[in-house]
């Protein structure tokens, strides 16, 4: 891997920044424009970049498959986990009010929405990285000669 | 029974169960994904399936106290809040749901292991609780784009299912992407629909909406919605001519998958239009009731004989059964085209039923498939001596799909016809008898080949006798026993399904 020096340089500088910028939207999403799609999204990006600049070995060697997998489940537990929480504590599912005790500033919505959205980043990521995964790693059925 | 388990249930339960019915298969399909071993994955299945089953009992305790249940997520109380919502039309259709599921996790445990690969098993445990969950979402929400929602929840796991046949038969590739191109259309002219509704009401709630429209009126935009709704429904319930997609997915996707697509997909889309035509617009408009009769009516006569001609000439017994199951959806359009409770009765009633029995014979083909290749009618030859308690439902639940006196078949075509009498309709009358003369038909091909045919042979040997798992054996033979319970002890069905009728109907 001695060609592309520029690509390489740079899109190691950007890597950092897109998960950067990916955790901006997240967490702004509580408030205005953004939150875990969008995030989820633009996390996915920096690793589809470091795919194709360093090639899917590399890739795979820093996100491997098996986390993928693991982080697509995770998010929907996350999620539907907040929805049973609330259960346990009393309110109807995904009521998001039972889980702080000040009503008067909303706590409890706003810790239900934060935990809900990094359920739908961890998903979203990982979906987005196995969607790129099974088609960048796909093998051909028959080498290219033999057309 | 029902009260018994209500009473050993904890009070917090019984209070969630409606909610608890669609998340519990949802998250566990989360955890079904990311297990070990397809055994593990399994038993996961299972207990979502169980605990589904628990619920819905529970739901039948509190619904004989109360005429409905409304349970709001998160604490949003309609119009504002998503609702889910249960009376006693969509109570049956979670019950049907929930027993089907159940005894096709049960069964599918042996044909999964046949069918799918080893690595893949987890996965396609978790796509069939999403699809289960799904369908159960579309159910029980009260709320027109929670049901969009739920409906593409269901539909993007029943790609994934109906792929997951292409290690035995590489069209379920074809078959799935068409399915999905028609699914994804079917989907969006439903939201387009939900979009008018919303825009000329303000609300998502359907009870509300229901209220909003009896006040305002209709307009262009109500009724827009109304078609589009009714095709982008009937994409999804394969009613005639919109089916094309259906024949060869049942065809091509893993045994487990048809019999449980075939008896609860299509249905619970049924169920939507239902709970559209009657709850949110109502059949005594004008242009509802011209829909009824010169679109359902119509259309569902057409279709029931089409259908069952083209049934006639299939070679491969699951497409064979995959158009019997279209123009069954043309009985129920009938009874829903009469626009009155005696014809929604008797659509409902003959839903039920109609799962009841291709569940049995799907799951019979699928076991079959089991222990012989099963692509042609001729593959069937001389089954009822090689595998006679196979052949034994399969023959139960294929007499039962004809109409014979004896089975449930039977029953719903009698208040089907009765209800059509009522209305006068001499034509459509002799449309349902000429296509169960088609369907003994096209069943005595397959009869006739399992019994009068030489069983096969090989090398010259005649295969010795066979049996399918005891695990497949059960639900197949519970399904098949169902066809001649219900005939003999008709009230269940028949009195919810009269229940769901006046509730629907009363709601006016």
């Amino acid at each position: 891997m001695k060609k592309h020096l520029i690509l390489r340089v740079v899109s190691k500088l950007l890597i950092p920044l897109i998960i950067l910028y990916g955790l901006y939207v997240q967490f702004h999403g509580d408030f205005g424009a953004g939150g875990g799609f969008q995030a989820g999204v633009i996390i996915a990006v920096s690793v589809i970049l470091y795919a194709l600049i360093f090639g899917m070995d590399a890739a795979q060697e820093a996100v491997p498959p098996w986390l993928i997998k693991i982080g697509t489940a995770s998010g929907v537990i996350v999620f539907a986990g907040v929805g049973f929480i609330t259960m346990l504590m009393g309110g109807n599912f995904l009521d998001y009010d039972v889980l702080h005790p000040d009503l008067a500033h909303r706590a409890g919505q706003h810790m239900g929405i934060l935990w809900v959205e990094i359920g739908v980043l961890l998903t979203v990521t990982s979906v987005m990285i196995a969607v790129f995964y099974a088609f960048a790693g796909r093998v051909p059925d028959m080498s290219d000669e033999e057309w | 029974m029902i009260d018994f388990i209500t009473a050993l249930t904890p009070a917090a339960l019984i209070h969630h169960a409606p909610a608890l019915v669609v998340t519990v298969p949802l998250i566990l399909s989360a955890f079904t994904a990311i297990m070990p071993s397809s055994r593990a994955a399994w038993g996961l299945c299972l207990s979502a399936a169980l605990f589904v089953g628990w619920m819905v009992i529970l739901l039948f305790g509190q619904l004989a106290t109360q005429d409905v249940i409304v349970y709001a997520m998160g604490g949003w109380d309609a119009p504002m809040g998503i609702t889910y919502r249960v009376d006693a039309l969509n109570l049956q259709i979670l019950a049907l749901v929930a027993s089907i599921g159940l005894l096709c996790v049960i069964y599918g445990y042996a044909t999964v292991k046949d069918e799918i690969a080893k690595d893949k098993r987890p996965l396609f445990y978790s796509a069939f609780l999403i699809c289960f969950a799904g369908l159960l979402g579309v159910t029980i929400t009260g709320d027109a784009f929670n049901v969009f929602v739920f409906v593409e929840i269901s539909s993007l796991a029943t790609y994934a299912l109906i792929a997951m046949g292409a290690e035995r038969d590489r069209r379920a590739l074809t078959a799935s992407y068409n399915y999905l191109v028609l699914g994804t259309i079917g989907a969006t002219f439903f939201v387009i629909g939900v979009g008018f509704l919303y825009m000329a009401t303000g609300t998502l709630n359907m009870a509300d909406m229901a209220g909003i429209l009896a006040e305002t009126g209709h307009t262009r935009v109500t009724q827009a919605a109304f078609a589009f709704i009714v095709v982008g429904l009937g994409l999804k319930a394969a009613m005639f001519p919109l089916h094309v997609w259906l024949p060869n997915a049942y065809a091509t996707s893993p045994s487990f998958v048809t019999a449980f697509l075939a008896s609860t997909a299509t249905k619970v889309a049924f169920y939507a239009l239902i709970r559209f035509l009657y709850a949110v617009y109502t059949p005594d408009t004008g242009f509802v009731m011209l829909s009824f009769t010169w679109v359902f009516a119509v259309v569902g006569v057409v279709g029931m004989i089409l259908a069952s001609v083209q049934a006639l000439f299939q070679s491969d017994p699951r497409r064979l059964l995959a158009y019997s199951s279209v123009a069954q959806v043309g009985y129920m359009m009938l009874g829903l085209g009469l626009g009155n409770a005696l014809g929604l009765a008797a659509a409902l009633m003959h839903l039920v039923n109609h799962a009841i029995m291709k569940g049995a014979l799907f799951m019979a083909l699928g076991a079959f498939g089991l222990k012989f290749g099963i692509s042609k009618i001729s593959d069937l030859n001389g089954l009822g001596r090689t595998m006679p308690a196979s052949a034994a439902a399969f023959t139960v639940a294929g007499i039962s799909l004809i109409g014979i006196p004896l089975t449930i078949g039977f029953t719903s075509k009698w208040y089907l016809i009765i209800a059509v009498l009522e209305r006068g309709w001499w034509w459509a009358v002799a449309a349902v008898i000429m296509s169960s003369l088609l369907a003994l038909a096209y069943i005595t091909r397959m009869l006739a080949a399992i019994w009068m045919e030489n069983p096969p042979e090989h090398h010259g040997e005649t295969v010795p006798k066979t049996r399918a798992p005891a695990m497949v054996l059960v639900p197949m033979g519970l399904l098949a026993f169902a066809n001649v319970y219900f005939f003999f002890n008709a009230d269940f069905i028949v009195g919810m399904a009269q229940r769901a009728a006046s509730a629907v109907m009363g709601g006016q």
